[in-house]
């Protein structure tokens, strides 16, 4: 699909200018309404630095500033540290549509058209008339190269207005500024912080900068030390090929026999697994691959099917994993609870994808709202065309209902306090149309969408049920400690009696050990604080087990731990009736978003006894 | 002054004090107050409580939070009694404010909770001092009644002569050491659920030429003005019809004169007019007299599918009205019937009504 319009472009260049194109594809483009069109020019910049980063292994800092000039026009700067562009190379990049760097790749990028950056240039050009003007260095001890070019919208080639070489206190890196037609606009689903934040989730390797036209500067700050890893090139895996791509794939081979064509031209073809194909589809493997007719064709794609044939590598694909997610989401969304989910890598139509989900649940999230929700394409955001895409589709037809959400009729976005998440990564993401903006329908897609949100949502039913029970807890306790006493106060009061003690009914309307535990995170430390009290009317002796993240470091632990496991702390406990004691410690070594919930286990105690912890099954000497 | 209310409100503090002293969780029962719980009483003629029991016990939060409320609204009025003083159930509601964990969040929990009170101690909230803080409705009919007056003394009025355009005002107090009810002339009392309604019929002479006593209900009418319409009903004899727009919240308003309230069913006996009938507008009038209509609300077929199943509206005529009104999907004003003008009320549509109920003509 992305060669499609690159090839369409190419074509109607011949017969009419890049301005005319430009002109009659502003939609397609992204250019369509004044507002998207900053939002555009924002991501394409974007999306070029954090593909260049990646390249070359640098974690990215991107600076982008929005200044207004006069009513409609807005000054726009992208900045990177990325490994900059070489001289020669500035003034195409930016002042020629249609180049690019990868335009036949069968690789996970952002770009792949060769169009973005300089389709930015053009239309600042055409709505303000204004040069861009390019900043670029390739190492600490090499000249930056200043350009101001506007392209020549008949021939499709730059026109340099000025070439400089200047000093630029930067090692290497990339920076545009262009003045553009433009309606700056906050807070909306659809506007450039709403982009920023988003790329700022799914790329928690980047530390983005943001200075609004009023002078806000907002900050998205980096999560995570880890570049992550570069997708390779793979060639298609059968499964699922279609007929035409299979009959033009032997067209244009410059093998000379079915075999050798099948074993150099799919990926996870071997002679054995070629041999295999050809025999069940009864084709010769000297056949020709030039002269497979169309229903020879149609024989090796059943083959293709009948075959154990390898899933395609999964290294072509560079999905984000559900630590880094969570880590994304944490520190964008103020939620209590955030449960992500990475599929195994899957194949349609012999292109390899995978799917991740996140679903943030609770804490400042508006209750009664219908539930957000953020897709995301090979790492980059989709704010357009949500109706469309297939990633709404599986959203939509889950009944959240059954995990703990409302949502009217089964069907459709659930209200409440939730933000669901979920990226499509794959070689060749199947857009709906050339503006990228919506995933198509394909089946195979959207199963996987559903199984990766049903996971997050059992996870979720899991905090909410969780929740539930901590709420009925703390109204218990509310009653014991506050209630109770009043009204014994006040009875004996109207009555003029004394007042009864009322410890043998706090027994009786609790009548277990309580356990209460809570956590909270500051200056790279955990802190844990675990309240446990005996409100039954009999001493009870048992083990408290504390769950913790294995690469945790456990310090100051008070009463001091009885024993310490990977991943599980234990104290042995003996309280008196009514006697209640506070356990505290802090787990060092550990992120924002990489410790959940206080978990607590108890042994050696009935189970009726004890609120606020489960029974401890495991081993534990 | 007898000490029953004080007794009878030490009796719900006395019980719950000896659950503390014996370790149980302390609770109350009370008579559960919902529709499922009413039943008729053949002797009275009204809808009461039935033999249903709920409790609130301290095990549960909302339990524990409606017991110390108790207390604390028992210490408050037994103050009160003690003190001679009295308060409005707002002022009430305030002074709860000060209550802390006890507070109540909005009037209506503590209106409520007084009514419990009521229905656990079986005594009313007039022996509690309580009184709510708006006036009765008001009546103009030949009518004559004593009332007592601020200064001591007694003093005579007749809701015709004695009152102005607005009529006279029912007071909050209707007891018999407070008002007499002397005599009346007139052939029968009609309740007018709008003050558009009540102002047409005195505008166009109708207590003088039907000889009809007329009160206004002011929409859901309160308890003073239900006494009092019991009262004349039953002291002076007078038949009562209630003429309301032809809406489901209307058919209440008839029910809970005639029938008694689901909230107020322990003292129905006290406040409902058995004999009551319903004039109109009955859906059948919709049709009879192609009146001016608006459509359903959501809430309002909501409101009629749960009257099919309130016994108070169990009988033939209720059901087949209900379910006509369903059918249409309309409802009336009372005033849509000026579409024929100003007079067709007084002048057709009251008197084939009332000759249609056996009255009046
Ligand atoms: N900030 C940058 N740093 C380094 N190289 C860049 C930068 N911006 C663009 N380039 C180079 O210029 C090429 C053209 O960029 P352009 O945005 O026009 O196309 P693209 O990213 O390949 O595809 P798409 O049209 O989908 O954006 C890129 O492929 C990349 O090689
Ligand atoms: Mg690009």
């Amino acid at each position: 699909m992305a060669s499609t319009i690159a090839e369409e472009l190419a074509e109607k260049q011949r017969e009419i200018s890049v301005a005319e194109f430009f002109e009659r594809n502003r939609h397609i483009l992204g250019f369509d309404t004044l507002s998207r069109a900053l939002v555009t020019s924002v991501k394409e910049a974007v999306d070029n630095s954090l593909d260049a980063c990646e390249e070359a292994s640098i974690l990215p800092d991107i600076n982008i500033g929005i200044d207004r000039i006069s009513k409609n026009e807005y000054r726009i700067t992208a900045e990177d540290n990325g490994p900059g562009i070489v001289k020669e190379q500035i003034p195409k990049v930016f002042g020629q549509l249609l180049y690019g760097s990868r335009f036949h790749t069968v690789r996970q990028s952002r770009g792949q058209q060769g169009i973005g950056i300089s389709g930015v240039v053009m239309y600042s050009q055409l709505t303000t008339g204004r040069p861009a003007r390019i900043l670029s260095k390739i190492g600490p001890d090499r000249p930056a190269h200043l350009y101001d070019l506007i392209i020549d919208t008949k021939k499709n080639r730059p026109e340099i207005l000025r070439e400089e070489i200047v000093s630029w206190d930067k090692g290497t890196g990339t920076r545009l500024e262009v003045v553009a037609m433009g309606k700056y606009v906050r807070e909306k689903r659809q506007s450039v912080l709403e982009y920023l934040r988003s790329t700022a989730m799914i790329n928690p390797h980047a530390q983005i900068e943001f200075r609004e036209p009023d002078g806000t500067v907002i900050t998205f700050k980096r999560a995570s030390d880890r570049v992550p890893q570069l997708p390779i090139e793979i060639k298609p895996h059968p499964e699922g090929c279609e007929l035409g791509t299979v009959m033009k794939m032997a067209k244009d081979t410059e093998s000379y026999r079915l075999s050798s064509f099948l074993v150099g031209e799919f990926s996870r073809i071997g002679n054995r697994t070629a041999r295999e194909i050809c025999s069940k589809a009864l084709l010769d493997e000297d056949l020709r691959p030039q002269d497979l007719s169309r229903g020879q064709a149609k024989r090796l794609l059943q083959a293709f099917g009948g075959v154990k044939i390898m899933a395609p590598p999964m290294d072509c694909l560079s999905p984000m994993g559900e630590v880094l997610i969570k880590r994304g989401v944490k520190k964008e969304i103020a939620a209590d609870m955030v449960a992500t989910s990475t599929r195994p890598p899957s194949v349609y139509s012999g292109n390899p994808f995978q799917v991740e989900a996140g679903v943030a649940y609770g804490g400042e999230l508006p209750k009664e709202q219908t539930a957000k929700l953020i897709r995301f394409a090979n790492r980059v955001p989709l704010l357009y065309q949500q109706g469309d895409c297939v990633i709404t589709k599986a959203v939509e037809s889950i009944d959240w209902r059954r995990y703990g959400l409302e949502q009217r009729g089964g069907e459709g976005l659930p209200v409440g306090p939730v933000v669901f998440l979920a990226h499509v990564a794959s070689t060749n993401v199947p857009y709906t149309s050339e503006s990228k903006e919506a995933i198509a329908d394909v089946p195979e897609i959207r199963n996987e969408v559903e199984l990766a949100l049903r996971e997050c949502g059992r996870r979720m039913q899991a905090h909410i049920k969780k929740s539930e029970r901590l709420q009925k807890l703390k109204e218990k306790e509310e009653i014991i400690r506050k209630i109770l006493p009043l009204i014994a106060e006040k009875t004996s009061k109207v009555l003029d009696k004394p007042i009864p003690d009322i410890s043998p009914i706090i027994a009786k309307i609790m009548d277990s050990v309580l356990i209460d535990g809570k956590s909270d995170y500051a200056d790279g430390f955990y802190r844990v604080k675990i309240g446990v009290t005996n409100y039954t009317l009999h001493s009870k002796t048992f083990g408290l087990y504390l769950r913790f993240p294995s690469t945790a470091l456990i310090e100051d632990a008070s009463p001091q731990l009885d024993e310490s496991k990977a991943g599980l702390i234990a104290w042995k406990l003996r309280l008196g009736p009514n006697d209640s004691i506070a356990i505290s410690l802090r787990m060092g070594n550990l992120e924002l978003g990489d410790y959940d919930m206080v978990e607590c286990y108890v042994d050696k105690i009935d189970p009726e006894k004890v609120m606020g912890a489960e029974i401890w099954n495991g081993e534990f000497t | 002054m007898s000490n029953k209310p004080v007794e009878s409100l030490e009796d719900v503090a006395r019980s719950v004090y000896k659950d503390l002293v014996e370790a149980k969780i302390p609770k109350v029962n009370l008579s559960t107050r919902t529709k499922s719980n009413i039943v008729f009483d053949d002797d009275s003629r009204v809808w009461k409580y039935g033999d249903q029991l709920s409790t609130r016990s301290a095990k549960t939060s909302d339990g524990a939070y409606m017991l110390l409320r108790t207390i604390y609204t028992i210490e408050f009025i037994k103050e009160m009694l003690a003190t001679n003083k009295s308060s409005t159930l707002r002022e009430m509601y305030y002074i709860s404010e000060g209550w802390d964990f006890a507070k109540f969040h909005e009037q209506q929990e503590s209106d409520r909770l007084v009514e419990d009170l009521e229905v656990i101690t079986r005594q009313l909230r007039e022996d509690f001092k309580l009184r709510p803080e708006e006036n009765g409705a008001s009546i103009i009919g030949n009518l004559t009644v004593e009332e007592e007056v601020r200064r001591g003394g007694k003093r005579r009025i007749n809701c015709k002569d004695d009152v102005g355009d607005a009529g006279y005002t029912i007071p909050t107090n209707v007891e018999k050491d407070k008002l007499r009810l002397v005599d009346a002339d007139g052939d029968f009392i009609i309740a007018l659920e709008t003050g558009g309604m009540f102002d047409r019929l005195v505008e166009n002479g109708f207590d003088e030429s039907s000889r009809a006593i007329l009160v206004h209900l002011k929409g859901q009418p309160a308890r003073s003005t239900r006494r009092m319409i019991k009262r004349i009903n039953s002291e002076l004899g007078l038949p009562v019809v209630v003429f309301t727009d032809g809406d489901p919240w209307s058919f209440r308003i008839y029910a809970s004169v005639a029938y008694g309230a689901i909230k107020t069913a322990h003292i129905s006996e006290y406040l409902a007019t058995p004999d009551a009938r319903f004039l109109g507008i009955t859906p059948s009038d919709i049709v009879n007299y192609n009146l001016p209509t608006d459509k359903l609300t959501d809430q309002d077929v909501k409101a009629l599918n749960t009257e099919l199943t309130d016994p108070r509206f169990g009988n033939e005529f209720w059901k087949g009205e209900i379910k006509l009104q369903l059918e249409l999907g309309k409802k009336s004003e009372q005033q849509a019937l000026a579409k024929y003008g100003l007079d067709y009320v007084t002048e057709t549509y009251l008197p084939e009504k009332l000759s249609s109920l056996g009255m009046g003509g």
